[in-house]
Order: C-alpha cells, then sequence, then structure tokens
C-alpha cells in the first residue's frame, strides 16, 4: 500500500504542480523517484511531527497541496492538536497519510501500534477518513482525494497486502459490497477486510450466506448502505483493526442504533487493550481474535440467539 | 503600507498617537465585553501599529492579493489588539468591534476565514510559528517576494512546538520569514523568568541560526528603523526580541500580571481612559 501511495501521488505532481510531500524522517528511499522528479517538492522535516503539521497548514494556506507522511501514532496523535486546529478548523486541504495502520508494525512494539486513530480522527469536524484495503485502492482513493476541498486522513497498512478490493471506481463515502448475501451481514474494511471475505466464503460453504460492505470510508460513512444491509440481514458484524472503541465499529453501532434496526449485533476489534508482545501482524491478528473462526463463531452466536 | 495609507503617511510620533488610540480602543473592548487579555494587548500595539501602518505590503480591500506580506498572529489571546489595527487599518467596520464577546460576535481568540485580515487561527499556542515555517516555505517555492510575519508572546515559548519551527526556519534559509516575540515578561500566573524562563532569549535564537535583534518594543522610533532593516541577515530568518511591558499606557496595570486577563471595576475604567486620553492629548 506503500508503494501505491507514493505512486500515485507521483503521477498526481506530474498534474498539479501545487503538490508537496513531506514526511517527518520517516519512508527510506520510499521518496527517491518523487525528489528526483520534483526536485523542492519533497521536505524531510526531520523527527517533528507537531511542525510538520503546522508547516502543511501554511503551505495550504499559501497555494499549495501538501500531503503529510509518517508513522500513524506519531503522525495522528501526537500532532493531533495541530491536525484539530491548523487542518481542520481551518478547513485546509491537507492529506494526511499514515502508514502502519491498526496492528501492521506488530513486531515494533505498542508505541508504533496504530488502534485508536480513527476514533480520535472521525471526532474532528471537517475531517474524512479513509481506509483503503489494498494498493489498488489505496491509488484509487489518492486519485479520489485529490482535489477534495478539506482535510483528508488516509490509514495505510505498510508494503505488500494482497489485492482484496481491487476498487478502481473509488468514490468517498460510498460503501462497496464485496459478497452478496442475506443471512448475515460483515462489515468491514482496510487490510483486515481479507479475514472478513475469509470468513464469509466459509460461512457460505457451511450455508449461511453473507453480505461483506467494505467500508473504505469512515468518515462520510455510507449509512444507507449499513441501513440496508441491517434490515435485509439477520445479523451484523463489523470486523476492524482498531480498538473497539471508536472506530468502525462504533461508527456502524451509531448509524444502526439510530435506525431501529433492531438485529443482534457485534464489534470484533481490538479489545480495550494495549498489545506488549513482539509478532508478525498474523500473530495480533491471531491473539486479539481477529481472525476467520472467530467471525464465523460470532455469526453463529449471532443467527441462533 | 496599503493602497490608501501612502497618502497619509504617518511619523513616529503620529503612529504613537495612533498606537494609544488603539489602545483607547482595546479598553472600550474590555470594558464593554466585560473581559480581555488586555495587558498582552497593550504590550505588543505599537508593534502591530508600526507593521500595519507602515511595514507590511497589505491591501484591506483586496484579501486575496497573493502577494500581499502575511501576519500571523500567534499570541491569538491578544486579539483585541488585532482587531483594532485591523479595523482602522479598513479591513472591516469599527462598528464590528462592537461585537466583542456578544453572542455571535467577535471571539476571544482570532479566527480564521471569519475575520478579515486574520491569516492563520490562533488562540491555542504554540501554533503560528509553524504555519508562518509553511507560508514562508510556500513563498520562496512560488519563487515570490511577500514576507511572513509571526507575532509570538514570550510565555508562548514555553510550548514545544515553537522549538520546533525554531529549528525549522534556518533550517530552510527562510529570510522571507520574521519572528516578533513580544517579550512583556509574565505569563498568566507570574513572570515567564519564575515560571519557565526562556533566557537569555537573543543568544538561543541566534544560536538556532537567527538573526536576531532586541529593541525597546514601545520605542516606535526603534521598532520602525529595525523593522525597515528586514532581513538582517541574506539567507538567515529575523527575528525580534521586543522587550515590552505588560499593560503598557496605563499606570496602575504596567508589570502587574492581574491584568493579563481581567475586568475593570468603573473606576479602574475611568483613570485608565483618562490616562490614555492625556498620551493621546500630549
Amino acid at each position: 500500500m506503500r508503494d501505491a501511495f507514493i505512486a500515485e501521488l507521483n503521477a498526481l505532481a506530474a498534474e498539479d504542480e501545487r503538490i508537496m510531500l513531506l514526511s517527518a524522517d520517516i519512508g527510506f528511499a520510499v521518496f527517491d523517484k518523487f525528489r528526483a522528479d520534483y526536485p523542492g517538492r519533497y521536505i524531510n522535516v526531520g523527527i517533528a511531527e507537531a511542525n510538520m503539521i503546522g508547516m502543511s497548514a501554511g503551505l495550504s494556506l499559501s497555494g499549495m497541496r501538501p500531503y503529510v507522511y509518517t508513522i500513524i501514532p506519531f503522525l495522528t496523535m501526537r500532532a493531533f492538536e495541530q491536525i484539530r486546529v491548523d487542518v481542520c478548523i481551518q478547513n485546509q486541504p491537507v492529506v494526511i497519510v499514515g502508514v502502519g495502520g491498526g496492528l501492521a508494525y506488530g513486531h515494533l512494539g505498542p508505541t508504533h501500534h496504530a488502534t485508536e486513530d480513527i476514533a480520535v480522527l472521525r471526532a474532528l469536524p471537517n475531517m474524512t477518513v479513509i481506509v483503503p484495503s489494498d494498493p489498488a485502492e489505496t491509488r484509487a482513493a489518492m486519485r479520489a482525494v485529490h482535489g477534495h476541498d478539506g482535510p483528508v486522513y488516509i490509514r495505510l497498512g505498510k508494503n505488500g497486502e494482497p489485492a482484496l478490493a481491487d476498487n478502481d471506481d473509488f468514490r468517498i463515502g460510498k460503501a462497496v459490497q464485496m459478497r452478496g448475501g442475506d443471512d448475515l451481514a460483515i462489515v468491514s474494511g482496510g487490510p483486515i477486510l481479507k479475514v472478513a471475505l475469509e470468513a464469509a466464503d466459509e460461512l457460505a460453504e457451511a450455508g449461511i450466506s453473507c453480505r461483506v460492505l467494505n467500508i473504505h470510508t469512515v468518515k462520510p460513512i455510507d449509512a444507507e448502505a449499513i441501513v440496508t444491509a441491517a434490515k435485509e440481514t439477520k445479523a451484523m458484524i463489523v470486523l476492524e483493526e482498531h480498538s473497539v472503541i471508536g472506530g468502525l465499529g462504533s461508527a456502524v453501532a451509531e448509524v444502526i442504533a439510530e435506525n431501529a434496526t433492531g438485529k443482534p449485533f457485534k464489534r470484533i476489534g481490538v479489545p480495550d487493550v494495549f498489545t506488549y508482545d513482539g509478532g508478525t501482524q498474523e500473530y495480533h491478528w491471531a491473539k486479539q481474535g481477529l481472525t476467520p473462526d472467530s467471525v464465523k463463531h460470532t455469526a453463529q452466536t449471532l443467527l441462533t440467539a | 503600507m496599503n493602497v490608501e495609507m501612502k497618502n497619509s503617511f504617518l511619523d513616529a510620533d503620529e503612529l504613537q498617537r495612533q498606537a494609544d488610540e488603539y489602545r483607547l480602543g482595546i479598553l472600550d473592548m474590555t470594558i464593554s465585553g466585560n473581559g480581555g487579555h488586555i495587558g498582552g494587548s497593550f504590550s505588543v500595539i505599537e508593534m502591530l501599529t508600526a507593521l500595519y501602518h507602515r511595514i507590511l505590503k497589505h491591501d484591506p480591500k483586496n484579501l486575496e492579493w497573493e502577494d500581499r506580506d502575511r501576519l500571523v498572529f500567534s499570541k491569538g489571546h491578544c486579539c483585541l489588539a488585532l482587531y483594532n489595527v485591523l479595523a482602522g487599518t479598513g479591513y472591516f467596520p469599527k462598528e464590528r468591534l462592537k461585537t466583542y464577546y456578544q453572542d455571535g460576535g467577535l471571539t476571544g481568540h482570532t479566527t480564521y476565514g471569519k475575520v478579515p485580515g486574520v491569516e492563520a487561527t490562533a488562540g491555542s499556542l504554540g501554533h503560528g510559528l509553524s504555519i508562518s515555517v509553511g507560508m514562508a516555505v510556500a513563498a520562496k517555492h512560488q519563487n515570490r517576494d511577500w514576507r511572513v510575519f509571526t507575532i509570538l508572546g514570550d510565555g508562548e515559548i514555553n510550548e514545544g512546538s515553537v522549538w520546533e519551527a525554531f529549528a525549522a526556519g534556518p533550517q530552510f534559509g527562510l529570510d522571507n520569514l520574521i519572528a516578533v516575540i513580544d517579550c512583556n515578561g509574565y505569563e498568566s500566573l507570574g513572570t515567564v523568568d519564575e515560571i519557565m524562563s526562556i533566557e537569555p532569549l537573543p543568544e538561543r535564537l541566534r544560536s538556532f541560526g537567527w538573526a536576531v535583534r532586541e529593541i525597546n518594543g514601545h520605542d516606535m522610533t526603534e521598532v520602525l528603523s529595525t523593522l525597515g532593516q528586514i532581513p538582517f541577515e541574506q539567507g538567515k530568518p529575523s527575528a525580534i526580541v521586543s522587550r515590552t511591558n505588560k499593560g503598557n499606557g496605563v499606570s496602575f496595570m504596567e508589570n502587574v500580571f492581574k491584568w493579563h486577563y481581567r475586568e475593570l471595576s468603573e473606576e479602574e475604567a475611568e483613570q485608565a481612559r483618562s490616562e490614555l486620553m492625556a498620551r493621546i492629548e500630549q
């Protein structure tokens, strides 16, 4: 996803001279082509995220189109108040691109895990929150947000994610139905969509038809698709690579609670804990219960309730 | 100086009188709004008056003019000073000053997009210099010669984010960036020295790579001559350590930290007004 992001940014920068890229000393060799192709349009601001966000707002106020990039916790939480004031209160078209979504940096420990970013950023007025699931959707999202008139957060995984959504027709705020079905709705987004699709396929083999919604835009959320799915199925599960507090599961719960769908509902995400172990992303998914088996077990519980 | 003002050039004495008239406006708003950051608004008023009446290249009738100098007022709590100067130079009608602290009216910190002439939202301290660095980088990148002035408080630079920006300005060679630090010596609860000292500030800034001047921020002649020498060194951002008195202009407010933010009694208001009138009529 990271390579997809920078490849698309390279392409966009050829068309739009206002585009500048800022990073906080992260991205070894990742930006070499951008730097070579667009001299003066890449700035390494040093390990100083607050200054990076403030600078991006200043650039944007002066007619540039800044993209800022670093690892999610430092980008979104160290500099949160700069995002709130400089970017969101001033409603500036800054694209905030975070790398290491969820447990992608599993080995690096809890300082580098990104499991509360969506909760804090979707609370900000004017902010759009996008979680692509694979490289193609990342590129499509980059094209969709270019020219968007306001702040955007794009949550990347790392690199080498498999194709899942392969979504070339990305519309901000419009969910993508990945599987059709009327027994169970599984709502997901980001690289963990892989697990949702595996679970749906295994449940289908067991005779439970699943509708899978890829909610690549957490805000503004596609309430219509969610309510329709809730009404047309018997139960709903949200699977997310984020704390169960405040992320996609919470956003979906808000929608269905206010639309009186009255169907059984369960969130599967990172419980309200930090993760102190080392381990791969897959290790952490398994440890936190973000697995096809967990989805299947939850589905059976909900459907027999 | 803006287009209309070219025909009404004010000398240092006249600018000082103008600054004191702004002080009177600040006082009136503090009274009508029943509160406001009056002390720090008084300390910075000579600097703002000099900038908007003589130094800045700006046009209050053309807010989108690309080649205007930008002024980012980072010590946004002292908005009373900025509001008066913006109204006084034609950005919006003076009538609007009366809406301060009224429902639906002017706020106690400056908001971009809501008040003509405000180049960046401020109120949360420690933001303005980073925004200004971004603006100055944009001007360089676009090969434009407009400049970015940032006005910070001395208490404000307790904030660590300011020091990230102090490092960035010289790193990026921003000689189109000017930081004015209004050193009135006080933050909310006491002196900066006793709470979290930033001294020796000129030496600190020089060691970061800034070209620094230290001046008496209430001496209009010195303020004008210093601002006229920008940039102090080619290739370096300029910093002005402006030594001021909090509450300057009203005897019982000067260097008394309770006048950081305060309502005035009727007697205090009367005395302050008569002292300011005496300065203006001098």
